[in-house]
């Protein structure tokens, strides 16, 4: 398969402080990628890079052989941690906004996704549980049909049964023709929706590659292959 | 399915097919659920279900009849097979664990023998 997405010597400062540290790396069209890290690592801020929000001081990403820019933000679908959405607007509006903001958003899987999330239209934000918010959002994002979804901490701060229908969305969409980014630090519920692994510490990778050769050559879920990991370097 | 973790995921589905042959769930000409059924019904990413229906196909298990599906190949010695081959894994790791423990061959067979005599009773 051919690369979605390439990552070279990377660097994203904020003052002096080094966010995103000479990462390189790339990722297969049809893959999902788990990027692991404790919280400040660099995990949203590399993906606030990739999706065009921040730009890079130094190095470059591309997406399907485009530089990051106007035409990679239509391929890209990004999942913030903290809800874009107006709180005084019910389900429904949200589900316009999108439709005005986004060519590629389609209502019919948006409605496919609602129902399955169990959320009805006429729900307001405002009203509604972190969870619920949560797999709102998740349901707008992937209503879009875009290349590469960037997932911010799809499960923080959202309960076990949620994050299991979380999950379970993310399999069921996925396709061949995207691929998709997890940041999590919630690794054990979501590890076995990956096919490659990538850590950060500090800005930097620190450990990476293919999930199932991870857990063979370490003898260790992914789970406790991050904590032993980070147990070593915190 | 609960998957334990130190295990290449795709082994552990791989197992679970050959226990389902076994045990007589699956038989011979049956066929299996698709890719993306058997993602979604365990929660893995469908590459990984595809890699381990790629190595039972490889092994002679399965096989692919193009726009139908997964079945399992009518072989009447395949399940000897795999009971031997399933077998030698289980014992493999269970005498591992206990040479780690710091059990020895005597009373590793002691203790077997013991348990299924409580069985039997």
């Amino acid at each position: 398969m051919k690369n979605l997405l390439e990552v070279q010597n990377l660097t994203k400062k904020y003052g002096s402080k080094i966010a995103v540290d000479d990462v390189s790396f790339t990722l297969e069209q049809g893959k999902i990628l788990g990027l692991l890290g404790p919280n400040g690592s660099g995990k949203t801020t590399l993906l606030k890079v990739l999706a065009g929000i921040q730009h890079p001081n130094a190095g470059t990403a591309h997406i399907l052989g485009n530089s990051i820019g106007v035409e990679t933000k239509g391929q890209t679908a990004f999942l913030s941690d903290v809800n874009p959405l107006f709180t005084s607007m019910k389900v429904d509006d949200a589900i316009d906004f999108y439709a005005d903001f986004f060519t590629d958003f389609d209502k019919v899987k948006c409605d496919e996704l609602l129902d399955f999330m169990k959320l009805s239209k006429n729900h307001r934000i405002k009203a509604m549980s972190k969870g619920m918010i949560e797999k709102l959002n998740l349901s707008l994002i992937f209503a879009r049909r875009a290349r590469l979804f960037l997932l911010d901490e799809p499960l923080g701060g959202v309960d076990p049964v949620a994050r299991e229908r979380i999950v379970t969305t993310i399999i069921k969409t996925y396709s061949e023709d995207s691929s998709i980014i997890i940041s999590s630090h919630l690794v054990h519920d979501v590890e076995n929706t990956f096919d490659e692994v990538l850590m950060l510490h500090e800005g930097k990778i620190i450990l990476s590659g293919d999930a199932e050769d991870l857990r063979s050559s370490h003898g260790l879920s992914i789970n406790d292959l991050f904590v032993k990991t980070f147990q070593e370097l915190l | 399915m609960q998957f334990t973790g130190s295990i290449p995921i795709y082994e552990q589905i791989m197992r679970y097919i050959k226990k389902e042959i076994i045990t007589g769930e699956l038989n011979g000409e049956d066929k299996i659920p698709s890719v993306r059924d058997l993602a979604d019904r365990l929660s893995v990413n469908p590459n990984t279900v595809s890699r381990a229906y790629q190595e039972l196909e490889r092994e002679g298990l399965t096989e692919t009849r193009r726009g139908m599906g997964t079945y399992i190949v009518g072989d009447k010695t395949m399940k000897d097979r795999i009971k031997k081959e399933l077998s030698q894994d289980l014992v493999l790791d269970f005498v591992e664990e206990m040479k780690a423990s710091g059990f020895t061959a005597e009373e590793i067979i002691g203790f077997v023998s013991e348990r299924l005599e409580k069985e039997t009773l």
